[in-house]
């Protein structure tokens, strides 16, 4: 097509683009320069740069009152055990419903859509309820339980990946007597590594980014995580733009870092999740 | 396990891979809808167990309380505004599937907003919207546009366009990237003997993009509508749902935390379930029928 385009069809391309890209970035960019300035140079100097780059005054107050460390801490303990539930509990429901055919296989893959389509939040009323019942609220245990169950998405990318793996893999492994956990272990669970690194790095982004969840079933100050540390900063902090500046800036740079090394695996792991 | 025979072993595999993982489907997902289903004819307070069966008056509660259904219209900026941003990202998508100088820097660069912290994401627009010393206020004084300065979140005309405006801001980046993925599934071929038969690029956009590609526009619709009606992080990390920012689940989540009425909550979101089933519906009925 790009032959067929006229000058002003370029033109109006790139000037489009360029346009998207201010949009995006122009917040960013304020609080980029926000988070160096002083409290009296913020709100003097506009969207002037800073005087000094390396004031890092914020970034140690913000640090320090808000107990961002501790939310540091906290989400990479939630994290670490939610994702390796997640994937066993991912590959083995991929393996169970992709490499065997019984009764029950099309009511499980129904019933894993159909749940997708309740909002979330409002089945929160009762799932509050169980994990009282359970007795794990305002513990970890209560976010690790929420996140490590497998979803409709992850467990049809986990299928497309089976069902691509050739079956007479297993069938020589049986030949030479390997169990059936050993193929799923030694055979399966090797051949899904792309997959899991997607979708690792997908349900990162969206456990570390989650709300709702810590806030809801962890109160306790000392659980709180990096979402709920900001939240609560803000709140009796919030004439100190500069100072919440930097809090912003200090809970993007882990997902940015995390995008930019990897953004290959997370372009690859949307679009197949979504053309299906 | 060695010693079984692969039928004993399939029948161990089967149970030991599936049992906790639906138990956990059973615990958080399947229980807590079928609960909310009975505690919606039920008045529980959702503190103890004390729980009476008062059959439909919570729904003819919500349905003639007119303040409950008015919230609604909250939800409809978050609506038309994903609408706006479901076509930007069709046509930053189009372009850059095609080839044109520095697409992965573009596509990297409008897909970053999706990642950024959802709730450090919001509390930055809340500098950039500062009625005084925000960003947005500060560039139009810099433009020399000073008439429009705004209030951006005290005044209630604006505020809901403020808000629906972060989510297009957040979320338009991942839905060109599910549309470039849609496209790349397109055959080439296609194009060019549209372009031999002297086809417009809005003559094959329309008869070779929009129709190969509907499923995902369909899916697409389908999200906007069901994120717009669950539109609750923004206002209330933003608001606390004040200043006429209250969503349909703001309302249900204060009416079962704060206001302690677990059955009108429950009963609210049923109605909002049903309201995302039957539009779910209709588009599948109405709006693509004829395919398949």
């Amino acid at each position: 097509m790009e032959k067929n385009d006229s000058l002003w069809m370029k033109i109006f391309k790139y000037a489009s683009l360029i346009i998207a890209l201010f949009i995006v970035l122009f917040p960013i960019y304020s609080v980029v320069v926000g988070a160096f300035k002083t409290q009296v140079e913020y709100y003097n100097s506009g969207l002037r740069l800073p005087e000094n780059f390396l004031n890092f005054d914020n970034f140690k107050k913000v640090y320090k009152i808000g107990k961002l460390a501790l939310g540091f801490k906290n989400i990479l303990i939630i994290l670490a055990v939610s994702l390796a539930g997640n994937i066993v509990m991912g590959t083995m429901v991929a393996y169970a419903l992709g490499r065997f055919d019984f009764k029950l296989k099309k009511p499980i893959m129904g019933l894993y859509l159909a749940v997708q389509i309740i909002p979330l939040v409002t089945t929160q009323v009762a799932t509050f309820s169980v994990i009282k019942a359970l007795g794990v609220y305002n513990t970890m245990f209560a976010p690790m339980l929420l996140y490590m169950g497998a979803d409709v998405l992850q467990i049809v990318i986990y299928l497309q990946f089976v069902n691509s793996i050739p079956k007479d893999l297993d069938e020589s492994a049986m030949i030479e007597g390997a169990s059936l956990f050993k193929i799923y272990r030694s055979v399966i669970f090797p051949l899904l590594a792309p997959a899991t690194a997607t979708l690792v790095i997908l349900k990162t982004i969206s456990i570390y980014n989650d709300f709702y969840v810590p806030y809801l079933y962890m109160p306790s100050r000392k659980l709180q995580v990096v979402s709920t540390a900001i939240y609560n900063f803000v709140g009796p902090n919030a004439a100190q733009l500069n100072v919440i500046s930097a809090g912003i800036l200090i809970i993007f740079i882990p997902t940015v870092i995390l995008f930019l090394l990897l953004q290959r695996y997370i372009f690859a792991g949307v679009t197949s999740g979504a053309v299906k | 396990m060695f010693n079984l025979s692969y039928k004993a072993q399939r029948l161990w595999i089967l149970f030991g891979f599936l049992t906790v993982p639906l138990i956990l489907l059973g615990m958080f997902s399947i229980y807590p809808a079928l609960a909310l289903f009975y505690f919606s004819f039920t008045n529980w307070d959702g503190l103890g167990f004390d729980m009476k069966w008062i059959g439909l008056a919570n729904y003819t509660e919500i349905f003639s309380r007119a303040d409950i259904f008015a919230v609604f219209k909250t939800n409809l900026y978050y609506f038309v505004g994903g609408l706006i941003q479901t076509s930007i990202a069709l046509w930053f998508a189009i372009i850059l599937s095609n080839k044109l100088r520095g697409r992965y820097f573009f596509r990297v660069m409008l897909f970053l907003p999706y990642v950024l912290h959802s709730v450090a994401t919001v509390i930055m627009f809340k500098n950039v919207y500062h009625a005084e010393y925000g960003s947005l206020n500060t560039l139009l004084g810099v433009l020399g546009l000073e008439s429009w300065q705004q209030q951006w979140l005290g005044n209630p005309h604006l505020v809901n366009y403020s808000l629906a405006f972060i989510s297009m801001w957040k979320y338009f980046g991942l839905s060109m990237v599910i549309f470039i993925g849609a496209l790349q599934s397109i055959p080439k071929d296609l194009y060019e003997a549209a372009k031999i038969d002297g086809a417009s690029g809005w003559q094959s956009f329309k008869f070779i993009t929009v129709p190969s590609i509907r499923r995902v526009i369909e899916l697409m619709l389908i999200l906007t509508l069901t994120g717009a009606l669950e539109a609750f992080d923004i206002p209330y990390v933003m608001m606390l749902g004040a200043n006429g920012t209250t969503t349909f689940v703001i309302q249900t989540v204060d009416m079962a935390f704060k206001f302690q009425n677990y059955g009108l909550a429950s009963a609210m979101a049923v109605v909002l379930l049903l309201i995302v089933l039957l539009v779910i519906t209709i588009q599948r009925k109405f709006l693509f029928r004829g395919e398949d």
